[in-house]
C-alpha cells in the first residue's frame, strides 16, 4: 500500500499497468488497492503542479496570518472550516507560534487579494488580526522545484 | 622521439586496457544516447551530506587528517556495522578510511601479497581486480559463475581452483555486472574451504545496502570469519558518494595495521570534506539511502520483466543496480550486440565480456537511470529485436 502511495506521489498521472511492474504485484491487485485508497480518502484527490509564472498568467499569492479568538463554544475547526469555503484560499493550516491560522490566498492582484482579506477575512468575528505577506517568487512547491533541472554529470560508461 | 628502452614496467604492461574504455569511446560523442552503461547512482548526494561538506569548508576544514580517517567518522563505521550486522570493529586498530574501496582494495592486496601468492577471484566481477592482483604481484586465478547457478560462488568450485600457493579469495556480493546476491548459506561454503585451507578473503561489500529480497549477510558476521576476512565497504553506492571517494576496510588490527603503513606513505588520508559528508551519511543519512533502495527496486521489477518479455533470459537481479541478460536467443556475441545497438538504436549498454571471459553472452544494463530512460530503452530495444 504504502509502496504505491509512494508512486503515485511522485508521478499521479502514472497507469495501474505500470504500478505492477513496479511492485511486482499484478494489475487487479494494484487497481483493487487503488480504489481501496480512494474509498478510504487516503488518495485525496490527483493534482498537476503548475508553475503559472511561465504561462504568464498573473496571479499573486498571499501567506495570510491570522489570530484568532475562540468563541464559547467554536473551535479552530469550526473557524477554518468557513474560512476554507472561500475558493481564493488556497490552503488552511493552524500553527503554532504568534499566530494560529496560516492562510494562502490566490488572486489576480495585489488589490484583489487585499480586498478579499479586507472584506472577507478581517470582518469574520473571530479574527482578531491579519498579517498579510505577498508571495514574490515561488521555488519549490509542495515537495517539488521549480528550477530548471540540471544535465546529469555523470559520464556515459563507467566500471 | 629518439627512445630505445622499455620504460613502463612489464607488469604493467602485462595488463590489457579495460574493455569498458573501448565502449566508452565508440559512445562520447554520440547525441541522444541513452546510456545503461554507467556504473554509478544517478541520483546526486543526498543534500543533507552535501551541506554537510559545503560546512566544513565553510568551517575551514582543509587539512589531512590522521592517516586512518577522523576518528569520529571511524567511530559512525564502526556502530554502523554494528547496527547492521552485529560486528564489533575498533574505531581505533580496525578501521581505516580510504579514498573509496577502489584503494582499500589495492591496500589489501598489497599488504598480503608475496611475489607468486595466488589469489582467487570469481568472475564475472568488477574490472579491477585482477589487475590489482597482478599490480600487487602476485597470481590472478579466476573461478566462472554461471548463469544456470545464479552466479553464485561454491564451495566445491573454490576447491578446484586451489594449489598451494593460495592465499586469497576476493568475494564481491552484491556482484557488480551481474547483480547475483549470495545467502548466508553461500557464504558459509566459502567459509568452510578458507578456513580448511587457511585462506585470507577479501570482501568487497559496497553494494550491500542495495539488496532487494532478503537482506544482506556480512561475510565477517559468519562464525569465526572476522579473524580472517579484509571488510571492504563505502558510500559510492549506498549514498550516491561515487565522486566522493571514501570507503573503509575493517579486519584484523596487524592486517589494518599493514594496510594503513602503505596508506600513510602512498595517500596520507582521505578527503577531508569527504570524510565530513561521510559522518553525516552514516549517522543521519538512513532514510534517504531507504527511499532511493525502493526507487531502484521499482525500475528493476519494471527493466528486468521488461528484457524478459523481449526475449532476452535475465534471472532476477536481487542485489546492486545492474540486470545481466543473455544475447544467446539472437545469435549475436555481447560485443556485436552491444554495438549493434549503440549504432541502430542508440542504446549503451557494456558486453558482459569486459567481466571476465564468463561474462561473454551476457550484457551488464545498469537500472541507475530514471524510469522515463529505462522505459525508452526497452522501446528502443524492442525496435532493434523486431
Ligand atoms: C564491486 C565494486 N567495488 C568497488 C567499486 C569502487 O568503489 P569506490 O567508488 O568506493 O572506489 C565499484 C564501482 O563500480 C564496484 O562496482
Amino acid at each position: 500500500m504504502n509502496e504505491i502511495l509512494e508512486i503515485i506521489e511522485q508521478d499521479p498521472k502514472i497507469d495501474p499497468a505500470e504500478i505492477a511492474r513496479l511492485t511486482g504485484q499484478s494489475e487487479t491487485e494494484v487497481r483493487s488497492s487503488i480504489k481501496e485508497l480512494e474509498d478510504s480518502g487516503i488518495i485525496r484527490k490527483y493534482k498537476a503542479v503548475i508553475d503559472w509564472d511561465k504561462v504568464g498568467e498573473e496571479y499573486l499569492y498571499a501567506i495570510i496570518e491570522l489570530k484568532i479568538s475562540l468563541g464559547d463554544r467554536s473551535g479552530y475547526d469550526e473557524i477554518a472550516r468557513r474560512i476554507s469555503n472561500f475558493n481564493e484560499v488556497r490552503s488552511v493550516r493552524l500553527i503554532s507560534g504568534d499566530h494560529d491560522l496560516s492562510l494562502t490566498v490566490r488572486g489576480h492582484s495585489m488589490k484583489d487579494v487585499a480586498f478579499f482579506v479586507a472584506e472577507k477575512i478581517s470582518t469574520l468575528e473571530q479574527v482578531q488580526s491579519t498579517v498579510t505577506h505577498f508571495v514574490l517568487k515561488t521555488y519549490k512547491e509542495d515537495g517539488v522545484t521549480l528550477f530548471e533541472k540540471d544535465k546529469s554529470k555523470r559520464l556515459a560508461i563507467t566500471p | 622521439m629518439n627512445q630505445t628502452r622499455q620504460y613502463i614496467s612489464d607488469r604493467v604492461n602485462a595488463v590489457p586496457p579495460s574493455g569498458i574504455r573501448k565502449f566508452f569511446d565508440l559512445v562520447i560523442g554520440m547525441d541522444d544516447v541513452i546510456s545503461l552503461g554507467v556504473g554509478e547512482p544517478d541520483f546526486v548526494t543526498p543534500w543533507h551530506i552535501r551541506e554537510a561538506c559545503i560546512y566544513s569548508l565553510e568551517k575551514g576544514f582543509t587539512s589531512y587528517t590522521s592517516n586512518a580517517g577522523l576518528l569520529e567518522l571511524r567511530e559512525a563505521v564502526s556502530d554502523s556495522f554494528h547496527r547492521d550486522y552485529g560486528l564489533n570493529y575498533d574505531p581505533e586498530d580496525q578501521i581505516l578510511v580510504t579514498t573509496g574501496v577502489s584503494e582499500a582494495a589495492d591496500l589489501a592486496l598489497r599488504a598480503v601479497v608475496n611475489p607468486g601468492d595466488e589469489v582467487i577471484v570469481h568472475e564475472p566481477s568488477y574490472v579491477s581486480y585482477k589487475p590489482s592482483i597482478v599490480f600487487s604481484g602476485g597470481t590472478p586465478v579466476v573461478v566462472s559463475t554461471t548463469r544456470e547457478n545464479e552466479f553464485r560462488l561454491t564451495g566445491a568450485q573454490l576447491e578446484e581452483a586451489i594449489t598451494p600457493k593460495t592465499k586469497a579469495i576476493i568475494l564481491s556480493y552484491p556482484n557488480n555486472p551481474t547483480g547475483a546476491v549470495m545467502s548466508k548459506k553461500d557464504l558459509e561454503e566459502v567459509a568452510d574451504v578458507a578456513v580448511e585451507h587457511d585462506l585470507l578473503v577479501i570482501s568487497d561489500e559496497v553494494y550491500d545496502k542495495l539488496t532487494y529480497n532478503g537482506k544482506h549477510t556480512c561475510f565477517s558476521s559468519l562464525d569465526g570469519m572476522d579473524e580472517r576476512t579484509i571488510l571492504l565497504n563505502g558510500l559510492s553506492k549506498s549514498h550516491a558518494m561515487t565522486g566522493m571517494r571514501v570507503g573503509y576496510a575493517m579486519g584484523p588490527p596487524d592486517i589494518i595495521g599493514a594496510m594503513l603503513l602503505i596508506h600513510q606513505y602512498t595517500m596520507l588520508c582521505a578527503p577531508i570534506n569527504s570524510q565530513m559528508g561521510a559522518i553525516e551519511a552514516l549517522n543521519k543519512g538512513d532514510s534517504e539511502m531507504q527511499a532511493m533502495v525502493r526507487e531502484y527496486n521499482r525500475r528493476r521489477r519494471l527493466f528486468v520483466t521488461g528484457l524478459n518479455d523481449l526475449g532476452l533470459d535475465c534471472f532476477e537481479p536481487r542485489g546492486a543496480f545492474y540486470a545481466f541478460p543473455s544475447v544467446q536467443s539472437t545469435g549475436m556475441t555481447s560485443s556485436q550486440f552491444a554495438e549493434e545497438l549503440l549504432n541502430q538504436q542508440k542504446v549503451a549498454v557494456v558486453p558482459g565480456d569486459v567481466f571476465g571471459e564468463s561474462g561473454a553472452g551476457f550484457l551488464r544494463c545498469s537500472y541507475a537511470s530514471s524510469l522515463e530512460e529505462l522505459k525508452t530503452a526497452l522501446e528502443r530495444m524492442e525496435k532493434f529485436l523486431g
